[in-house]
């Protein structure tokens, strides 16, 4: 093509792409907008005097937390349980990802892929809390089936997020490999894997700052915690001890995301 | 390379991998601190088959098949997701509201006073601590705990639960725009603060275009996540599917936990459709 005509076909060119881009801006301005209208709450109720006092009742009930060495030791207990909780459930899920992003990166043909896909998609739709739900039953009450539950999910998201990336990842390396006469195994391993770790770590480490939420939450149907801890004290209305384990929970968020977010700051390139 | 010029003039080379010792260094201290973590989280993978454990999990499972397909239920199930879709739209729409000025706030890519030594420097970097504290603060409490706060305002329905969703993803969204803003090619943004442009146009014009895909999918993901917490949000009778999935697992119907569990399965497969969507017009 050449240049004049190049310039000359741009415009019309650009034309189709942002009637998209309008159509699409639209269309979720609209959804949204139902979404107000079809829910139809009244949020002006939430400024009125009578809402605020409220709130402001239910906030002051949590202060001053409760600070005696007792409870604050029992809930950095709680808080070290829901870390181990989202630890050890996120280290699950990186194995069965990485066990099922293979097959699902089209590495042991269609039929595979396939099949893997949707135990994949299966695994990630089901909610976290329902897996909980569905644990406690095969695994008891503790914060075993929270682990299970959260294993469960994450494997979902993680084998998905590790079936991109091997799909992304160059494959001149392992073909180079491979046409020198190394087995496949070693192959991926050398050529591959040194490419994807990187990302999957960082994958993982998202995962787990997200599971100690989620791990927080899944106390709530009894799987341990310091969500167990919350739910107990929020049901039987101790908003002092409701506020430490609220605090727990800020310090346990902070501290991980903190964390890895060093990590997968020295991981990753500055562009990744 | 003198390792390998040793190896080559002895007799017989030995292979040995020279970061071997580094690797068992980190299995070591791996067993080491996995070990008590295994311990606190009751791993105890036995339990799932003693006790009649495996058999009243099949005979659940077993009730799971078929689904249930009556029309009074799939009526049910209809105005269930469309409230559930409503809910997690208009959530995930003020969290956007709520996470896109906190993360221009909190960024360092678009920060005017870090450019060269001048006043406000100290300013603008407390600002930012703050701005991340607030953030920190609104992801870190549950969405249910917010969402008892707002039930005193609005009462037991969908509206504190929109609004629990709207200050955490709020939260959530706000971090993560923060990294991508910050995580992508910022040369370009500098080149205009530098050039005495004013941060809206530096984030519109240098950031944006370049980090628009990434935006958009998350905030997709991040509806798909709003859509799941409405199991979460059935706590405070918020309606929509995870009130009916609440029911029917307590009743132990499980043709009908299974309707609704194909159903969010669908609506993961048209969130991952929306977002290759929004992604190509965006590309």
């Amino acid at each position: 093509m050449n240049p004049a005509a190049a310039s000359a076909a741009s415009p019309p060119e650009r034309l189709p792409r942002c009637r998209a881009c309008v159509a699409l801006a639209l269309a979720l301005a609209a959804a949204v907008a139902w979404s107000f209208l079809y829910l139809a709450v009244d949020y002006r109720q939430l400024l009125g005097a009578e809402s605020l006092r409220l709130m402001a009742k239910f906030i002051g009930e949590f202060f001053p937390p409760d600070m005696s060495p007792a409870f604050v030791a029992k809930a950095a207990w709680g808080a070290l349980q829901t870390f181990a909780v989202a630890a050890i459930g996120t280290l699950l899920a990186v194995v069965g990802g990485a066990a099922l992003g293979l097959p699902a990166a089209g590495r042991c043909g269609i039929a595979a892929r396939l099949a893997a896909r949707l135990v994949l998609n299966f695994l990630r739709s089901v909610p976290e809390l329902v897996w909980a739900a569905l644990m406690v039953i095969a695994a008891g009450l503790g914060p075993f089936a929270g682990t299970l539950a959260l294993a469960l999910h994450t494997t979902g998201v993680l084998g998905r997020l590790y079936a991109e990336t091997l799909e992304n990842a160059a494959a001149a390396p392992e073909r180079a490999l491979r046409d020198a006469g190394s087995g496949r195994i070693a192959a991926f391993a050398y050529a591959t894997l040194p490419l994807v770790t990187a990302q999957g770590v960082a994958y993982a480490l998202y995962r787990l700052e997200m599971n100690i939420r989620m791990a927080a939450v899944l106390g709530f149907v009894g799987a341990g915690g310091l969500g167990q801890l919350l739910y107990f004290h929020l049901s039987i209305f101790q908003q002092a001890q409701a506020a430490t384990l609220l605090i727990a929970m800020l310090v346990l968020v902070f501290a991980v995301d903190s964390l890895s977010a060093l990590v997968r700051a020295r991981l990753l390139p500055a562009h990744a | 390379m003198s390792a390998s010029a040793a190896a080559w003039s002895g007799a017989a080379p030995t292979l040995r991998d020279p970061a071997a010792r580094g690797r068992l260094t980190l299995l070591v201290v791996g067993v080491v601190v996995l070990w008590p973590l295994l311990v606190l989280a009751e791993f105890r993978p036995w339990q799932l088959f003693t006790g009649g454990n495996a058999q009243v999990m099949a005979n659940f499972l077993g009730g799971f098949f078929p689904p249930e397909v009556a029309p009074g239920f799939l009526t049910l199930l209809f105005k269930a997701t469309l409230e559930t879709l409503a809910i997690a739209t208009a959530g995930v729409a003020l969290a956007v509201v709520v996470a896109a000025p906190l993360a221009v706030l909190a960024a360092r890519s678009l920060s005017v006073s870090r450019i060269g030594p001048g006043p406000g420097r100290a300013r603008g970097a407390a600002m930012r601590t703050a701005t991340r504290a607030v953030l920190t603060l609104l992801r870190a409490i549950p969405e249910v705990v917010w969402a008892l706060l707002f039930v005193r305002a609005l009462g037991l329905g969908p509206g504190a639960g929109v609004l629990a969703l709207a200050v955490t993803y709020g939260g959530m969204l706000g971090k993560v725009y923060m990294e991508i803003l910050e995580s992508g090619d910022t040369r370009s943004a500098r080149a205009l603060l530098e050039a005495g442009s004013p941060r809206i146009a530096a984030l519109l014009y240098a950031l944006v275009p370049s980090t628009a895909q990434e935006l958009a999918s998350y905030t997709v993901y991040r509806w798909e996540c709003a859509l799941r917490a409405s199991v979460v949000m059935g706590f405070v009778g918020a309606g929509g599917l995870g009130q009916l999935m609440d029911q029917s697992m307590k009743m132990l119907n499980g043709g009908e936990a299974s309707t609704i569990l194909c159903t969010f399965l669908a609506l993961v497969v048209v969130a991952d459709v929306l977002s290759a969507v929004i992604r190509r017009v965006l590309a």
